[in-house]
């Protein structure tokens, strides 16, 4: 059996690492997007090994904590009208919503079941065909495409239960609103690697050429990573902004064309609320007109109150890069992974919990 | 503390450690039970050099077959190395079914069969037992519940409270196997290597170690919750703090990529076939010769060391030569979804 693949060899981490802190004289601030980023850079300890001139900081690449809380509550109606089924990837159980969580929802005999994809929801619905289940689809451009697969079987099979509450977010748009907003200084992104596979690395050109800073796409190993970092802080100081591949065994320049059309076919490209960021034009997936009769929102309307955010959680700047976890004061006091405030200590993308878990000793 | 039980306080991880104390042993008060080991170790009087040893545990997995194994061996496994977590030499178990209306006999017949076969591997008897049959929904297929009996041979003292510091740290093989099997079998995953679960009673493993050296401090399997899970027990168990080199910690490829895939941590992921024994440092090597061996412990490794410092803390050194806390985890691993 082969241990340790090529892309955690410890010996090319450390000539890696030596090559960064020969080339880095200037202090840049890098973000990473995704929130499996975050959780393998914290993971491999590579915060510590780094030169200080070279910071990170953690986007909003977290599905679960983007989601905003008027839509949570939405969910948590949903879940409450009689005979519904709600089916949703286990970390969104435990994000708090304005009243309760929808585990609360479900101890509360509410029929909420946790699912490992859009295709689990999809057997629930056959298995269930008196009853409507709502699956709620949150995911960026790389869980999207499973959904419109779900949801073209689903029509094929003419399975008329099956709803979808289309929360799906687009990444680069959020990047944009987050360059936009101008509060944090970036000097580079680390792109990423998942759903640049699907999308393109051609997506982040925007980056160099509108916004002058250059991007690296990276996948979740060490030197991966550590080899986008190295790329970033190389075009930094050369002033050549670009994008850099650094995941070339799963990125394409183009993406990948099948799951595009999957998306395109059934999404079309509208707003979305991301917790963080407030509304981001372009930036949500809406089902398209002929495949409304999958539509949840539409099928079932709930009425919520206002909704709030956790009281005192800093979760909407963690997600835009503007506060680091330890900086919220009801971090690893109040809130913790079996007692969480907010979804960034919920959800294993999280960047509070990937603080937490996986803290310097 | 939440005020319904959630689906996380069976995962093992601290919600499971919070409910136990803040739950059963606040109202279950034998000095036995606080001992908080796999399996419970008395003396019937005092008169007597025999140590008995008595666990149960029940078996609730989705699906009930899976790669290497299913819910049948698992469950003559599971009792039968809690048993051999504390030394003692399983002899008789008991075997209960609750059982879901529309089961298909043949699946049932298949899962006892197992079960037999496993008994005898491991040496050990099924000799009562109980069966309920629950209406459709009410159980999800099959429910097992074993438990077990065995004696304690004389001159052994094992329990999570006593490691020591200077101890060695030994695994006995790969990590993570039983876990991404299962969970790859769950989400449909397919892999062009295979990936087994590593189910096994490890008695005959633990027999051949306390052979070749009485000194071992601590056994345990790190089941549910994974490595990162059992080395916490142990540490807060004896209060010491222990250090873990990363790098030889064996984790195989078939599991790393399933690990990749779905965003799960190798050092979470279940095990069935794998114990962590704690030793004095005198009986290192005897003890790891003893263990590779055997059919079981081929791949044994000494993965780190027991230390004064830090008490109740697992100390990880990265392959990139970085340290972090390897902490329990709060809740169940989920798969990533992005
Ligand atoms: S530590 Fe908790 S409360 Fe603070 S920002 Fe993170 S999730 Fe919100």
């Amino acid at each position: 059996m082969k241990y340790i693949d090529e892309f955690r060899d410890p010996e090319k981490a450390q000539r890696l690492l030596h090559l960064i802190h020969k080339r880095s004289t200037h202090p840049v601030r890098l973000m990473e997007f995704c929130g499996g980023h975050t959780h393998a850079i914290f993971k491999f300890g590579l915060r510590q090994l780094l030169p200080c001139t070279v910071t990170l900081l953690s986007g909003p690449g977290c599905p679960v904590c983007v989601t905003a809380s008027s839509d949570l509550d939405r969910a948590i109606a949903m879940a409450h009208l009689p005979g519904v089924i709600v089916a949703t990837f286990g970390d969104m159980m435990r994000v708090p919503g304005s009243n309760g969580t929808l585990q609360d929802a479900k101890a509360q005999g509410a029929d909420v079941r946790m699912v490992y994809s859009s295709l689990d929801a999809l057997s629930i619905a056959r298995a269930n065909p008196d009853r409507p289940l709502i699956f709620l689809a949150i995911g960026f451009e790389t869980t999207a495409p499973t959904v419109a697969a779900a949801i073209l079987q689903a029509q094929e099979e003419d399975v008329d239960n099956f709803f979808i509450l289309s929360l799906h977010k687009l990444t680069p748009p959020a990047t944009k609103a987050i360059l936009d907003a101008g509060e944090v200084n970036l000097s580079g992104i680390i792109g990423p690697g998942h759903v640049t596979t699907v999308i393109g690395a051609d997506s982040w050109n925007f980056l160099p050429n509108d916004y002058g800073i250059p991007c690296a796409i990276a996948g979740f190993e060490p030197l991966d990573i550590l080899w986008a970092i190295y790329a970033l802080v190389d075009m930094i100081e050369a002033h050549t902004p670009a994008v850099s591949n650094r995941y070339a065994r799963s990125v394409r320049p183009e993406g990948n064309r099948r799951a595009q059309e999957l998306m395109d076919q059934v999404f079309q490209i509208g707003p979305a609320e991301w917790r963080g960021l407030g509304v981001v034009p372009s930036s949500g997936l809406l089902l398209r007109e002929q495949y409304r009769a999958f539509d949840a929102a539409l099928h079932f309307p709930v009425q919520i109150s206002p909704s709030q955010e956790p009281a005192g959680c800093r979760c909407g700047e963690v997600l835009r890069g503007v506060t680091e976890p330890p900086q919220c004061p009801l971090f690893a006091r109040v809130c913790t992974p079996e007692h969480p405030i907010g979804p960034c200590m919920v959800s294993s993308e999280g960047a509070c919990a990937a603080y937490m878990q996986y803290s310097e000793a | 503390m939440a005020k319904e039980v959630l689906l996380a306080h069976g995962s093992g991880g601290k919600l499971t450690h919070d409910l136990i104390r803040n739950v059963f042993l606040k109202h279950f008060r034998s000095p036995l039970l606080a001992m908080r080991d796999d399996a419970a170790v008395w003396r019937h009087s005092s008169s007597t050099e025999v140590q008995w040893a008595l666990t149960t545990d029940s078996y609730v997995i989705q699906p009930i077959f899976f790669p290497g194994g299913d819910i049948g061996k698992l469950a003559i496994c599971g009792t039968v190395n809690d048993l051999a977590m504390v030394g003692a030499q399983p002899l008789y178990l008991t075997a209960s079914f609750i059982l879901e209306e529309g089961l298909p006999l043949s699946d049932l017949e298949q899962i006892v069969a197992s079960m037999a076969r496993t008994a005898d591997e491991a040496g050990v008897e099924i000799i009562t037992g109980d069966t309920k049959v629950v209406d459709r929904g009410n159980a999800d297929q099959i429910f097992i519940n074993t438990a077990g009996v065995g004696i304690v041979p004389k001159g052994v003292h094992i329990s999570g409270a006593n490691a020591q510091p200077g101890d060695v740290v030994i695994l006995s093989g790969p990590i993570g196997l039983h876990g991404l099997a299962v969970m790859s079998q769950r989400e449909g995953l397919r892999f062009s290597f295979p990936l087994h679960s590593d189910c096994a009673p490890l008695n005959s493993l633990v027999a051949a170690m306390l052979q070749a050296d009485m000194r071992i401090h601590c056994l345990r399997d790190p089941t549910r919750g994974g490595l990162a899970t059992t080395l916490n027990e142990l540490a807060a168990q004896s209060q010491v703090g222990i250090e873990i080199e990363e790098a030889r910690v064996p984790i195989p490829e078939s599991v790393h990529a399933a690990c990749e895939l779905l965003g799960i941590d190798a050092f979470y992921a279940a095990n069935e076939g794998k114990l962590v024994a704690i030793v004095a440092p005198e009986a290192e090597s005897a003890i790891l010769a003893a263990m590779r061996r055997h059919p079981h412990g081929r791949e044994t490794v000494t993965i780190g060391h027991v230390t004064a410092a830090h008490p109740g803390k697992v100390i990880l050194h990265t392959t990139l030569g970085a340290h972090r806390i390897l902490d329990m985890l709060a809740g169940a691993q989920l798969p990533r979804i992005c």
